[in-house]
């Protein structure tokens, strides 16, 4: 009487909105579901979603090698170098991924591994588990206690800094003395 | 380490240094940092968003400990001479925290040079020196809670402190800077803020 109705799941399959110039695929382990789902960013999609679209992702036995890019949020737990592109949406690199690529989205979320320079429009996020080895472009950026990163980090604020004219002098210190006779300014 | 013990092991201080640093960095624009200790997402903030800096994270801890673990503490100093890819003058501040107090002289000597060589007229360089060498292989991560105020908290690490450095010795390691401020706590801690001249 009721159709029943399938749970949405992740699928492994680069999707058709997904372009790639390289996959190989591993036979030594089938593609799990990602264990981040690429919508766990806080984000406003512009436009609304079938119910039962599938997120994209990319297995964690599927190598890239070259250009990806989408127009779709993607999660990705498999290997991937080259450079990733997708302008509008959340890129969500898994616990199993490795990257090493230039990347470029909207918001990009780090549980894996990533060599690279990352820069996003609205929010860099590496969490806990992350480690990125590159230089960072972003509004924003949050990175997680117990996090690996090295690199640089640029959020190209245009508006004046808010500090700047509102500083506090700091209380006198529990003590204070001259180096070598030279001026101490306070 | 412990949940007691890591909390017992946080502790917030004043810092008179690092408001004078902070004011050294608020004059200037877009300003290019480079903090030599492990990243904390917080401090990131406070830089990046609200003092508009560019940060150069580059965790010299951890290179220490990979040297300890590698047993090529020897070739330190020879990796500390190549470690940073920045250009001269190219950058307004470093943050140094107590890494000195780990390193041996040969090591110190090097990072030194190259943080002088590395800052920009009117430069800034944050440091603090410790007035005893602790046995205790713990570092500590600075996680700044105001202007005014630092919050340590101690980590494991492979390394202990070294040698306590006299005043003289500070101020020979960074001869080509001149003293901003120096403040002595009650710990025996020496907080140190250098700046480097500008040329003429």
């Amino acid at each position: 009487m009721w159709k029943k109705e399938e749970p949405a799941r992740p699928s492994s399959v680069t999707p058709s909105s997904i372009t790639t110039s390289s996959v190989t695929t591993s036979t030594e382990a089938p593609a799990p579901a990602p264990l981040m789902s690429p919508g766990s960013f806080d984000q406003r999609r512009e436009e609304p979603r079938p119910m039962h679209e599938e997120a994209a992702s990319i297995g964690k036995s599927i190598i890239i090698n070259g250009e990806l890019s989408g127009s779709e949020d993607l999660t990705i737990e498999g290997r991937v170098d080259g450079k990733i592109e997708l302008r509008n949406h959340v890129l969500t690199i898994g616990v199993n991924g490795r990257i090493t690529a230039q990347v470029t989205a909207k918001a990009i979320v780090v549980f894996g591994h990533v060599t690279g320079n990352l820069t996003a429009t609205e929010k860099v996020d590496i969490r806990e588990s992350g480690s990125v080895e590159g230089d960072i472009v972003a509004p924003r950026v949050a990175i997680a206690d117990g996090s690996h990163f090295r690199g640089s980090i640029d959020m190209q604020r245009k508006e004046a800094p808010i500090l700047r004219d509102s500083m506090v002098m700091a209380p006198e210190p529990e003590s204070r003395s001259s180096m070598a006779g030279e001026l101490v300014r306070v | 380490m412990n949940a007691g013990a890591t909390a017992a092991a946080e502790t917030v201080r004043s810092s008179k240094t690092l408001a004078q640093f902070l004011s050294l960095l608020f004059s200037r624009r877009s300003a290019e940092l480079v903090d030599l200790g492990p990243v904390i997402g917080s401090n990131i903030a406070f830089f990046g968003e609200r003092i508009g800096c560019k940060i150069h994270v580059e965790d010299l801890y951890a290179d220490l400990d990979r040297h300890v673990r590698e047993d090529a503490l020897d070739e330190l100093p020879k990796f500390l001479g190549r470690r940073f890819a920045l250009p001269d003058a190219s950058v307004d501040a470093v943050l140094c925290w107590d890494v000195f107090d780990y390193l041996a002289p040969a090591a110190a000597g090097v990072l030194a040079g190259e943080l002088t060589r590395m800052l920009g007229p009117d430069g800034a360089l944050l440091g603090f020196f410790s007035g005893d060498g602790a046995d205790d292989r713990v570092y500590t991560k600075y996680v700044i809670e105001d202007e005014s105020h630092l919050r340590g908290r101690l980590y494991a690490g492979a390394c202990c402190r070294g040698r306590v450095l006299q005043n003289r010795e500070i101020t020979d390691l960074f001869a080509g800077l001149e003293l901003f401020g120096s403040v002595l706590l009650k710990s025996g801690v020496r907080e140190v803020v250098f700046r480097k001249p500008k040329e003429k």
